[in-house]
């Protein structure tokens, strides 16, 4: 395996990881589930390769201005759908996913369903680890706040959070906005990895993937989202040896994790280099501890 | 002029009325409480105040401004909370957390004050945190800090939702049978802790509640209700005299067999 190879999956593992950031906030931390973050992200997709293409930006402003219209999207979809309870909600982003797919499929402008070939490649190893370093530290801090407090009462109880003075429809708002810049944002990384735009790409099972990657990781934690994204990027590519059988045993694994453990690899908990500096030393301590006594 | 005021205030789910012309008038700093039978409309009353239901008539004052227009959350700003009868607490969170999260607008940054950390972020959380462990100490709940809500025993969950309610420093606190599956002893430590909660956080509370002992000793005044109507009014002494209630309760004396 050469390095080229290795880079590819871990670039591709980064910028999914961008997008399940965004979804671990709003399905994880607010209790929303969606299937539409595919559409997030193509927004985000064409809207950075049309500034780089056709606008002539700089990169990095390009992304922002991907992740931005994402996020006004996801303004406009909130308002009118974050009223709507549990499922039917669901029902509303997988609507919305498909036909942003389907517009895409027939604005000719962006080369419609035949794709849009040429875009340059911005997209490296490195600028994608950097994004990735600030969208944790971004989140982390978000959800380290009275605000991702409020975010994660909505995901327990909302009722007890509406009594407690939380703002529920403004919070939900918040986060599917959030989410929806961060996909946005993944979705231009991808457009100048590739170099290739094709609505296709951002079909219903790029939604679901990203969904199962954040519940694989565990809902309700960050480093769980983290792990996920790179595993599940990775299988596919690891279980090419077994050809056919790929989709097959990386359904299994899927189905295995979840049927092992509900909770997700991490399961709500955060992995932290600290804590377990700690206890390694209080598990040395501990022996030291009974001599003496 | 009284902290809270009800004025013919019905609510239809249908053709059923579930609350019909009711008036109430709460004074500042009082314990009033609620009683009658099953299904007699106590919690409508509630979810109304609250605001988790509308009003099909009549109007709610809270400080002589009108509240019944009012989302939830906004009622809870202007300074009404309550507790539920079954108890709802963030289960998967600590009991720490779950009186963190409450204070929540007790300090005021922005999503990008927490992003940059920036100071104003720092100080509010340190603020925070001091109120939320003197909110446990007084409570009692400090050595059960980083119980995760669900694991408590019954009677401290029941408190940590009385708790998680004085965070917000509420002026009208409503208890939804605040005693509801408590033994005795849980029943008088209870009711030590709401009246020392009224003259700490200067509360006016409403309390609905079938264990009459803590009724007849803790409120000041009473309201009692039947299918949706106000029965009684007054103080406990009274009602426990007035026929009326007697008949609501136990059914008429001299039945024909």
């Amino acid at each position: 395996m050469s390095w080229y190879y290795i880079e590819g999956i871990l670039i591709l593992s980064g910028i999914n990881l961008v997008a399940v950031l965004g979804l671990s906030l709003l399905t994880g931390f607010t209790g929303l589930f969606s299937f539409g973050h595919a559409g997030f992200m193509a927004i985000g997709a064409y809207a950075a390769a049309f500034a780089t293409m056709k606008l002539g930006m700089n990169f990095y402003v390009a992304l922002l201005f991907g992740g931005l219209m994402a996020g006004i999207i996801g303004y406009v979809l909130g308002k009118l759908t974050l009223n709507l309870k549990g499922d039917y909600f669901i029902i509303a982003t997988l609507g919305f996913g498909e036909a942003m797919r389907l517009i895409l499929d027939n604005i000719q402008y962006f080369g419609g369903a035949r794709g849009w070939p040429g875009i340059a490649n911005y997209t490296n190893l490195t600028n994608v680890v950097i994004i990735n370093v600030i969208g944790i530290i971004i989140l982390v801090n978000i959800i380290n706040s009275k605000h991702g407090r409020n975010m994660k009462a909505i995901r327990e109880e909302e009722m007890a959070s509406n009594i407690i003075g939380i703002d529920v429809f403004k919070y939900k708002l918040k986060s599917l906005m959030i989410s929806a810049v961060y996909a946005g944002i993944s979705g231009g990384l991808l457009a100048h990895y590739i170099g290739f735009l094709q609505p296709k790409m951002f079909q219903l099972i790029k939604s679901t993937e990203l969904t199962i990657i954040v519940i694989f990781g565990g809902l309700g934690s960050v480093t769980g989202s983290v792990v996920g994204a790179i595993v599940l990027t990775a299988l596919p590519e690891v279980l090419r040896n077994v050809k056919e059988w790929r989709l097959v045993l990386y359904g299994a694994t899927v189905v295995f994790i979840m049927i092992t453990r509900p909770q997700g690899l991490m399961g709500g908990k955060e992995f932290r280099v600290i804590h377990i500096i700690k206890r390694i030393v209080s598990k040395l301590k501990a022996p030291l501890n009974k001599e003496v006594s | 002029m009284s902290l809270l005021e009800l004025k013919d205030v019905t609510k239809q789910f249908g053709g059923l009325t579930a609350v019909g012309n009711v008036n109430l008038k709460v004074e500042e700093n009082m314990i009033y409480g609620l009683i009658g039978p099953n299904g007699a409309g106590k919690t409508t009353i509630f979810n109304l105040i609250t605001g988790i239901y509308k009003t099909t008539n009549g109007e709610i004052y809270f400080n002589d401004s009108r509240i019944d227009d009012l989302k939830s959350f906004q009622i809870a700003d202007v300074g009404v909370t309550r507790t539920f009868q079954n108890i709802r607490l963030f289960k998967n969170l600590t009991t720490y957390e779950n009186i963190l999260t409450a204070c929540h607008f007790n300090t005021e940054y922005s999503m990008l004050d927490a992003v940059f950390r920036s100071k104003k972020y720092v100080k509010g959380e340190k603020l925070l945190h001091e109120q939320a462990v003197e909110l446990l100490e007084i409570m009692g709940l400090e050595n059960r800090k980083d119980v995760v809500a669900e694991n408590l025993p019954y009677g401290l969950q029941r408190r940590l939702e009385i708790a998680r309610a004085l965070a917000l420093r509420p002026k009208l606190l409503l208890l939804d049978e605040p005693a509801a599956g408590m033994n005795p002893e849980e029943t008088l430590q209870l009711l030590d802790l709401i009246r020392k909660a009224r003259d700490q956080f200067k509360l006016t509370i409403l309390v609905i509640e079938h264990h009459m002992d803590l009724i007849m000793n803790l409120c000041d005044k009473i309201t009692v209700l039947n299918f949706g109507k106000e029965l009684a009014e007054g103080v406990p002494d009274d009602i426990q005299n007035n026929p009326h209630v007697i008949e609501a309760y136990l059914g008429e004396g001299d039945a024909e067999c």
